[in-house]
C-alpha cells in the first residue's frame, strides 16, 4: 500500500491523479471494513499429509492415468471455438444496436450470470448435451463482447467517416469508414476472448461436460494428484502456446471440425423446456394455481420475502465482503506481478520464468487453489480470498507486465525499485485502475464458485437450490445475483468515466493485442 | 494477417457456425432411442463409480439382450435431472435422491435396494484433537464445533445426520455448529476430518468401511464417535414408461436381472452382498425425515 500512496506530489497535484489516488484509498477503507465483517481464522491441525500427497503430485505428473485426456483437449478446443465464435458473432451485432436501452439491459444480464450457472440452467432444459456447454459459453460471451465492440466502435477515430462522401450508403460506410477503424481491435480483443473461452470450457467440465474440467474434479476429488498435475500441466501448455496454433488464417479450418468434435449426448426434448420454462422456475406458491386469486399473489410474496431475508440478503453480504477484499487483494497482487514479465525489470529468462509463473497462477481454477488453501488453514474466507486474488492478481499483472514493454523511458531513467514507484506504477496507473474496474464485477461472479466452502455467498445459496431440485428458488437466486452484477457493472463504469479510465483501456488494447500477433 | 478479406472471414465464420449448429443437432440425437441408459449419483470416487458401473452395465447388457450405457454424473441433482428428463431410464440413487426423483416423474418405481441398504447408518468422525469419544448416546459435545456434511443431497452425508443434529441439540446445524460446510462426497469428508480442517464430519458407512479397508484412513487422526439408528438408502429406480420401449415386461426383467446378480466381484465393487427387492413404499420413512427438515415441501 506504501507503494500505491508514494506517487510524487507533481503527480498528485495534477487533478486526475489525485482522483485516482482518493480512488484507491476509498477502495482501500472499504475493503478494510469488509475485513473487519470477514470471518477469518486459521484452524487446521495435520494439513501437511494431504498438502504432501499435493506435492508429490505435482513433481510426478502422470500422463497415462487418463484414457480420455486427448479427447478432452480437444474438446475444451472445440467447445471454446464454437461457444466464442457464436458470441463474438451475435456480439457484433448487437454491437450495432447497443445504444438500444433493451439490448444494452439483456446484455448486461446474460453476461451478469456466471458461465457455471448458465450450464446449470441449460442441464436443466436440454441433458448433457453439447448444445448445453456452446450456449453456457456463448450467452454471456455475446453479452461481454456487445458491449466491449460497441465500446470500441464509440471510441475509435471519426476522421474517416467525416471523409465520407454526402450520399453513400450505410453498408458501405460502415465496411469502409467504420469497421476497418475497429477491426484490429476486434479481431484482437476477440482473440483474448478465446483464452478466456478455453478457461470456461475447461471448467464446464465441473458439471459434467466432457472437457479437461471434468477430469481435473475428478482427479482432484479422488486425491490423484499426479492425475491433477499432469491435467493441469496439459492446460497450461494449450493456454501459454495459444499465439501459435490459434491464427486467424487457421480459424475457419477449426470452426468447421469444431462442431464435429464435440461428441454426442443424450436426446434434446422439447418438452422438457417447455416444462422448465413453464413449471418449475414458476415460484413455487403460484404454481399450477389461480393467478387471479389474490390469496396466490400474497403467499407469493411471503415467499419472496422469505427468500429475500433468509437466503438472498445474507448471500448479498458474504458477496460483496468477499469480492470486496478479494478486489483489492487482487490490486496489491497485480502490483507486485507485473514486474515479472517486465522488460523493464527483468532480462529474458527471468521474464520466462515470470511468465511461466502467471501461466501456472491464471490458468489453475480457482477452486483448486481454493480447496488447497482449505486444506492448510481450515474453512474460513481466506482460503476464498486468496484463491481469487491470486488468479485475478496474475491475469491483470499479466496484462499490466505487457503494457509496461511498451512505454518508452528517457535514456538516463531510474532503475529498479525507483524506476517501479516513481516512473512505471504512476504511469501505469490509469490502465491499472481500468483493468481492475473491469475485473471487479468478474471477481465477483467468480465468489459464485466457492461455495463448496461453506461461505454462503448467493452462489452457495444457489447451488443448494439447485441440490434440492428447487429451481424456482435457485432461478429467483440467480435473478438476484444477476442484478447485484449489473449494479456493480454501472458503478465500475460510472467510476470510470468519473476517472476518465475508458479511453485508455482502448488504448491498451492495441498495445496488448499487437504483443499477442507477434 | 489483419489485411484478409473481412467479408471471406465473416462468411466463413458464418458458414462454419452454421454447419457446426447443424450438426451438433443430429449429433446430439443419435440412436438413443434402442440404448437403455443408466446412471448413479456421484457419492464417492468417481474412477472407481465408472469401473463399478461400466461392468453393470455390460452385465445388464448381456442379460437383458438390450445396448445399455452408463453416463457419469457430477452431482446427485443431475443424475434427478437426467433421469427426470428420460436421459437416463435406470438409476442408482440414495434414499433421498430416490424420493425426490420418484415424485417428479409419476409412474416410476424403485425395484431393487442393496441387501445392507434396509439398515443403513451414518457414521460421526470427529478429530482426535477434539477429544471427543465414542459412545451409544448422540454426541451432545459436537455442538459448537466446526462440522461438514457430504454432498448437499446425501441421504447419509446430510439428511439423515441433519436430522439427528436437530432432535438431539434442538437447534438447526447453522446454529448448533461453530461453521458448516458441505465437503462435496464422503472421500472427501473422511479427508478433510483427516487433516483436521473440520473437526466433526457425517459419512456413509459404507465409505468409511471401504476407505479403512483401503488404508486410507489413519484412525490416530479421525475416528468413529457415534453411529446413527439404521434407515432404508441406496436403490434402483426405474422410469414407469420402459415396457413400452423395450417391450412388455422389460421392468420386470430388469429387476429380476437385479436380484440375480452374483457375481462377487460386481457386488463387493458397491459394496453390497446381494440386492433384494424393493418398493417405494420402503422409503417412506425418508419422505418423511426430509419433510420434517423442510428439505422436500
Amino acid at each position: 500500500m506504501s507503494k500505491l500512496l508514494s506517487i510524487p506530489d507533481a503527480l498528485l497535484n495534477r487533478p486526475q491523479n489525485s482522483s485516482m489516488v482518493g480512488t484507491s484509498f476509498m477502495f482501500v477503507c472499504v475493503a478494510l471494513v469488509c475485513l473487519y465483517l470477514a470471518d477469518i481464522s486459521i484452524s487446521t491441525y495435520d494439513p501437511w499429509l494431504e498438502i504432501h500427497r499435493m506435492m508429490l503430485g505435482v513433481i510426478t505428473p502422470d500422463f497415462f492415468a487418463i484414457d480420455a485426456i486427448g479427447s478432452a483437449l480437444v474438446k475444451t478446443v472445440a467447445f471454446a471455438l464454437v461457444g466464442v465464435s457464436l458470441g463474438a458473432v451475435s456480439g457484433f451485432f448487437l454491437a450495432q444496436v447497443y445504444h438500444l436501452r433493451t439490448v444494452r439491459l439483456a446484455c448486461s444480464l446474460v453476461r451478469s450470470v456466471h458461465e457455471l450457472f448458465w450450464a446449470l440452467i441449460f442441464l436443466q432444459m436440454l441433458g448433457l448435451t453439447p448444445l448445453t456447454g456452446i450456449l453456457a459459453i456463448a450467452l454471456p460471451y455475446a453479452g461481454i463482447c456487445a458491449k466491449v465492440y460497441s465500446e470500441t466502435f464509440e471510441e475509435a477515430e471519426a476522421s474517416a467517416l467525416q471523409a465520407v462522401p454526402l450520399g453513400s450508403g450505410i453498408v458501405s460506410t460502415f465496411f469502409y469508414a467504420r469497421l476497418p477503424e475497429v477491426w484490429v481491435h476486434i479481431v484482437n480483443y476477440t482473440g483474448y476472448r478465446f483464452e478466456c473461452g478455453l478457461r470456461s470450457s475447461a471448467v464446464l467440465g465441473f458439471v459434467g461436460l466432457p472437457t479437461l474440467g471434468f477430469y481435473l474434479e475428478s482427479a482432484f476429488n479422488e486425491g490423484n494428484y499426479s492425475e491433477v498435475s499432469a491435467l493441469l500441466i496439459t492446460f497450461y501448455v494449450l493456454i501459454a502456446t495459444i499465439r501459435y496454433w490459434l491464427r486467424l488464417k487457421f480459424l475457419g479450418v477449426y470452426l468447421i471440425a469444431a462442431p464435429f468434435l464435440l461428441g454426442g449426448g443424450a436426446d434434446i426434448k422439447l418438452g422438457n423446456v417447455m416444462r422448465f420454462l413453464t413449471v418449475d422456475i414458476v415460484p413455487a406458491p403460484l404454481r399450477g394455481s389461480d393467478l387471479l386469486d389474490a390469496s396466490n399473489w400474497m403467499k407469493f410474496f411471503s415467499w419472496a420475502q422469505n427468500m429475500l431475508t433468509d437466503q438472498a440478503l445474507p448471500g448479498i453480504i458474504a458477496t460483496i465482503v468477499l469480492t470486496q477484499i478479494a478486489l483489492v487483494g487482487t490490486a496489491f497482487l497485480s502490483l507486485a506481478f507485473f514486474p515479472l514479465i517486465s522488460e523493464k525489470f527483468l532480462g529474458k529468462y527471468g521474464r520466462m520464468v515470470g511468465h511461466l509463473f502467471l501461466v501456472i497462477v491464471r490458468s489453475t481454477p480457482e477452486f483448486i487453489l481454493a480447496y488447497v488453501f482449505l486444506h492448510l488453514w481450515g474453512p474460513s474466507m481466506l482460503p476464498a480470498i486468496i484463491a481469487l486474488s491470486l488468479h485475478n492478481g496474475a491475469i491483470i499483472g499479466h496484462l499490466m507486465g505487457r503494457y509496461s514493454n511498451e512505454i518508452r523511458l528517457r535514456p538516463d531513467h531510474a532503475n529498479g525499485v525507483n524506476l517501479y514507484g516513481y516512473e512505471i506504477v504512476p504511469r501505469l496507473y490509469g490502465q491499472f485502475l481500468a483493468f481492475l474496474f473491469y475485473r471487479w464485477e468478474v471477481i465477483m461472479r467468480e465468489t459464485a464458485i466457492l461455495g463448496i466452502l461453506g461461505i454462503a455467498t448467493l452462489g452457495f445459496y444457489v447451488d443448494s437450490a439447485l441440490a434440492d431440485i428447487r429451481l424456482d428458488r435457485a432461478m429467483f437466486l440467480i435473478a438476484i445475483t444477476a442484478l447485484l452484477n449489473v449494479g456493480i457493472d454501472s458503478l465500475s463504469r460510472h467510476i470510470r468515466q468519473r476517472l476518465r479510465l475508458s479511453r485508455t483501456v482502448q488504448n491498451h488494447s492495441r498495445v496488448s493485442t499487437q504483443a499477442d500477433g507477434k | 494477417m489483419i489485411k484478409m478479406n473481412f467479408l471471406k472471414i465473416t462468411s466463413a465464420l458464418f458458414l462454419s457456425i452454421g454447419i457446426g449448429l447443424s450438426v451438433a443437432t443430429p449429433l446430439s440425437s443419435p440412436k438413443a432411442s434402442d440404448t437403455f441408459v443408466f446412471t448413479a449419483i456421484p457419492d464417492e470416487d468417481e474412477s472407481r463409480l465408472r469401473q463399478r458401473f461400466n461392468k453393470v452395465a455390460d452385465y445388464l447388457g448381456q442379460k437383458l439382450g438390450v445396448s445399455v450405457k452408463y453416463i457419469p454424473v457430477k452431482s446427485y441433482a443431475a443424475a434427478v435431472a437426467a433421469f427426470r428428463n428420460d436421459q437416463v431410464q435406470l438409476a442408482w440413487f440414495g434414499g433421498l435422491s430416490g424420493v425426490r426423483a420418484r415424485s417428479l416423474v409419476s409412474g416410476s418405481k424403485a425395484i431393487a435396494q442393496g441387501f445392507e441398504d434396509k439398515a443403513f447408518e451414518t457414521y460421526f468422525i470427529a478429530h482426535s484433537s477434539t477429544g471427543l469419544k465414542s459412545s451409544p448416546a448422540f454426541p451432545k459435545g459436537i455442538a459448537g464445533k466446526v462440522f461438514t456434511f457430504g454432498s448437499k443431497g446425501s441421504t447419509s452425508g446430510r439428511l439423515m445426520p441433519e436430522f439427528h443434529i436437530r432432535e438431539n441439540l434442538g437447534k438447526s446445524p447453522h446454529d448448533a455448529f461453530k461453521k458448516v460446510g458441505f465437503s462435496g462426497n464422503h472421500s472427501k469428508t473422511i479427508q478433510l476430518v483427516q487433516s483436521g480442517a473440520y473437526q466433526v464430519g457425517a459419512v456413509n458407512f459404507k465409505v468409511w468401511e471401504n476407505e479403512l479397508k483401503a488404508g486410507k484412513i489413519d484412525t490416530s487422526k479421525v475416528s468413529i464417535i457415534w453411529k446413527t439408528p439404521p434407515y432404508p438408502d441406496y436403490q434402483w429406480t426405474i422410469r414407469g414408461n420402459v415396457d413400452g420401449r423395450w417391450g412388455a415386461g422389460f421392468e420386470d426383467r430388469v429387476k429380476e436381472v437385479l436380484l440375480n446378480m452374483r457375481d462377487k466381484d460386481l457386488l463387493s465393487s458397491f459394496p453390497r452382498s446381494s440386492f433384494i427387492s424393493a418398493s417405494n413404499s420402503d422409503y417412506q420413512p425418508i419422505l418423511d425425515v426430509a419433510k420434517a427438515i423442510k428439505l422436500i415441501d
